[in-house]
């Protein structure tokens, strides 16, 4: 039985692969050709057949979207629908906290957390008999249940111009992608635009470097443009490296087609006809849809010679990094692409003149990318209506950390952090108070909740000492300590740097050790100060962005906190509970009703006592991993952490708990 | 070429179209101090310690002047105020790196960085009497050998490893054991006098 069922569904497998291929791939030679292509696309497809759409990115896939698929496809296939219905394994969707998603078309039914074994009762309620799953749906604070994907707020206080046609298509088909009007805008800028017209309209919509700069990309390609040379270079960077940031990899997995149209339309205003995509090797299933991505737009001629028949030539190559977060900066990026190890070079000239073997060669970041064919399509009027006074458009963030709804967020410039926090990401968990923000990644600074209304744009976030970054937001709540947070960016900056300048070198690390030095408890009069020091010399001294914007963490930490700092140093008190060294943990005699719980459960055996003898944690042996204080039932609440007092002294060995007496009490 | 002229420390200095500021002052007799320059080798930009204030209407910059160009009334400040704050801050952390090495001793004794002054001041022979904890060892990662041995040798048979605070000189015993017992030239341009050790360590590690 089992045998014939996979069976069947190996042979169902290969007739999808069939079907695709039956259709026959010819190569595009004109505006009209790819538009009809599109027609045809449409032809073949109902608006109104139902369409399963399963979110396979990055977090999904970890939840096991796959598996889901699977599932559906033989569900499906069992309940005889399979010409009836279409299955699609889209790009990321966003709300990453709730996969596997599942969206049902066309009336766009969402369903969160979808494990394999809802698949049957979805097939049957939704699919067969047009009902609605209760349980797998979105439910607010309130317990209303929410059907359409649209209306979770989650997604409706967004506008998700770049990121929103990732759940639309299934990123390993081309046909997906030019259905939904992709490589229009290229139509549009090669047949109906000069090179500098599609150069003007760029610069016209203001569009600014979205991997963390915020450097105008128009004013960017037209150096490179002016350049006198010959052979120019326009190079993609998805060398994202920040902890916790995952845009551009949902990008360049879920639609590489608008990565790859958007490049193509900046080498025909640049003049380029080679193109480079710098990808971290540690995102496969970025570089195996880019690869596909790549393979299918050479087979319509979308790339290579020719292109649609308009004399333009432009052809992309790969390159895997090899994990260094320094090689996200432009010179590093470069050196590596040449094929020598990716440190940063010490020129005053920019890359723009002169990168790739000295020639002139563009860098723009994935999202940077994907948005210029949205500014040809649309208009750059269009473009500029969204956004703040200085920067305009859309921007993708990284929701991450102690926040409830864990995800990709795309809002226009200027909306505030507090919108994104606590609308779109619906606040903190477990009842916690928000305490900062981190913005920015490493080089990035942290923004109090004091600040929690401040517009989000490049030049806001600089000004409160932060910085937009390539996007990643890192939530913290009360329980993070600041100075705990500093040191951990420090501590992944020292291992990025190259080592190749002194002040980055040197400098990072010895910074590093005295915020150790702070959090083991042995911080010194004076430190704060001396790290103030260190870091306007590391700042101002250091070859390459890396080096220049690492002291932000200690610096904007100290600028917000600076009383955390004080604390670990003149108190040796850890006000977040979190140095190992500043804290211990504590059973109140009076409250401990000896239940031997946290005796049992304690797995450094450091907690002595017995049945009706009061607990004693043995400091000597406690490694602090907080066990005790999770276990101890909270009706008793008998276990605490403190930190900055003495500890108290324990009570004789042998001592009788002192019993409550019924419930209450 | 054309020549441009510029002012150094308020004097005017004449120079050859694209040298850069360092070459520049050292024509003039004007001394900015480096660890990583070398006149045979490509300018590297990695100590930082050549580092000066240029000013251009208002606003002033720091730049390296081993890697900048010149400009044609271009204002330099090689001993300005940030400029020998930074330096000094750039010795104090390679005294903790490569305490008591040459070039180390020398411009930590010319800036007053506390590990020197603490030895002449005091005739301390202890390394420990710096800002910083130190890490003592003896290269202090210029790259000379590394850049000497591509650039001009063109062998490769140097090169780092490692990343950060990791990195290291090594030699590649491939490559070594064939070209470098009739060379070694690198062993006179290292300013420590570390090479020799590197070397032998590539030799040990290739004949066990």
């Amino acid at each position: 039985m089992v045998s014939l069922q996979l069976r069947n569904l190996n042979r169902l497998l290969l007739q999808s692969k069939l079907n695709r291929e039956e259709r026959n791939v010819s190569r595009l030679n004109s505006a009209a050709d790819l538009e009809r292509l599109r027609q045809e696309i449409l032809a073949h497809r109902d608006p109104n057949k139902p369409c399963v759409t399963i979110c396979s990115g990055t977090g999904c896939h970890a939840y096991g979207s796959e598996a889901v698929y699977e599932a559906f496809v033989k569900e499906i296939h069992r309940n005889g629908l399979r010409e009836k219905i279409d299955i699609r394994r889209t790009g990321c969707h966003g709300f990453c906290e709730r996969g596997t998603l599942v969206v049902i078309f066309p009336e766009e039914i969402c369903y969160l957390r979808v494990r394999p074994k809802d698949v049957p009762e979805i097939v049957s309620a939704t699919l067969t008999e047009k009902k609605v799953v209760d349980h797998l749906l979105y439910e607010d604070a309130n317990g209303q249940r929410i059907v359409h994907e649209g209306e979770i707020p989650f997604y409706s206080h967004q506008s998700r111009i770049v990121f929103g046609n990732n759940r639309l298509i299934d990123p390993r088909r081309i046909d997906d992608y030019i259905a939904l009007g992709g490589y229009n805008a290229l139509a549009k800028a090669l047949f109906e635009m000069t090179t500098e017209q599609v150069l003007s309209e760029v610069k016209r919509a203001n569009l600014r470097g979205r991997g963390g700069g915020g450097f105008p990309t128009g004013i960017k390609w037209e150096t490179t443009r002016n350049a006198p040379a010959e052979i120019k270079y326009v190079i993609v960077n998805a060398d994202e490296g920040d902890p916790g940031a995952y845009m551009d990899r949902s990008l360049l997995e879920g639609n590489p087609h608008s990565v790859l149209e958007g490049l193509l339309i900046g080498a025909y205003a640049i003049g380029s006809h080679q193109g480079f995509v710098y990808v971290r090797q540690e995102y496969p299933l970025a570089v195996g849809n880019l690869n596909i991505a790549l393979e299918q737009a050479r087979e319509y001629g979308l790339l290579g010679l020719n292109i649609l028949g308009s004399g333009f030539d432009f052809d992309v190559k790969v390159h895997r990094g090899a994990g260094a977060f320094v090689s996200g900066e432009s010179s590093a990026l470069m050196t590596a692409i040449e094929g020598r190890v990716g440190e940063p070079r010490p020129k005053y000239i920019r890359t723009a003149v002169s990168g790739i073997w000295q020639r002139p060669s563009n860098l723009n970041n994935v999202e940077t990318w994907a948005t210029v064919p949205l500014i040809i399509n649309k208009g750059a009027e269009w473009f500029t209506s969204i956004g703040t006074e200085r920067s305009k458009g859309t921007k993708i963030f990284s929701l991450v950390g102690k926040v409830n709804n864990t995800g990709l967020v795309e809002v226009p410039m200027g909306t505030t952090l507090r919108e994104v926090i606590f609308n779109i990401g619906d606040g903190i968990p477990g009842g916690k108070k928000f305490k900062a923000v981190q913005t920015g990644g490493p080089s990035g600074g942290v923004i109090p909740d004091s600040l929690l209304d401040i517009p989000v744009d490049f030049d806001e976030l600089t000004k409160v000492g932060s910085m937009m970054g390539s996007g990643g937001m890192i939530v913290m709540d009360e329980d993070t300590c600041m100075v705990d947070i500093a040191r951990y960016f420090l501590n992944f900056l020292a291992g990025e740097s190259c080592g190749k300048c002194l002040p980055c070198r040197e400098g990072i690390y010895q910074m590093l050790k005295i915020l150790n030095r702070i959090c083991e408890g042995n911080g010194r009069e004076g430190d704060i100060e001396f790290l103030e020091e260190i870091s306007e010399v590391v700042r101002d001294f250091s070859l390459c962005a890396l080096g220049q914007t690492a002291p932000n963490p200690i610096l904007s930490t100290i600028r917000y906190f600076r009383d955390e700092y004080e604390a670990h140093i003149k108190e040796k008190r850890c006000p977040a509970g979190v140095c190992k060294a500043l804290i211990f943990y504590y059973i109140d005699p009076q409250k401990c009703q000896a239940c031997m719980i946290c005796l049992r459960d304690c797995p450094a055996e450091a907690i002595t006592g017995g049945k009706n003898l009061i607990h004693i944690i043995d400091q000597e042996k406690c490694t602090k991993c907080g066990t005790c204080l999770e276990v101890c039932p909270p009706r008793f609440g008998a276990v605490s952490k403190l930190s900055g007092v003495k500890v108290p002294e324990p009570v004789l060995q042998g001592t009788e708990a002192i019993r409550k007496r019924g419930k209450g009490k | 070429m054309s020549e441009v002229t510029l002012i150094i420390n308020d004097e005017e200095v004449k120079a050859k179209e694209g040298m850069t500021i360092l070459e520049a002052a050292r024509n003039a007799g004007i001394d900015i101090p480096t660890l990583c320059y070398h006149e045979k080798l490509a300018p590297y930009g990695a100590c930082r310690l050549c580092t000066v204030e240029i000013v251009r209407g208002q606003r002033s910059r720091l730049v390296a002047s081993c890697v900048y160009t010149v400009e044609d009334g271009l204002i330099v400040k090689t001993e300005s105020e940030p400029v020998i704050k930074g330096r000094k801050m750039l010795l104090e952390l390679m005294w903790a790196r490569a305490p008591g090495v040459q070039p180390i001793r020398n411009y930590g004794m010319r800036y007053g960085i506390s590990g020197v002054q603490a030895i002449r001041d005091y005739g301390i022979t202890s390394i420990s009497t710096t800002k910083f904890e130190i890490e003592p060892t003896f290269c202090i990662l210029c790259g000379l050998c590394v850049r000497y041995c591509t650039e001009v040798k063109r062998e490769n048979a140097i090169g780092f490893i490692g990343r950060g605070t990791e990195r290291e000189v090594v030699f590649f015993p491939e490559i070594a054991r064939k070209e470098c017992p009739n060379c070694k030239e690198c062993y006179s341009i290292c300013p420590t006098g570390a090479l020799p050790s590197h070397y032998a360590l590539a030799e040990a590690r290739h004949s066990t």
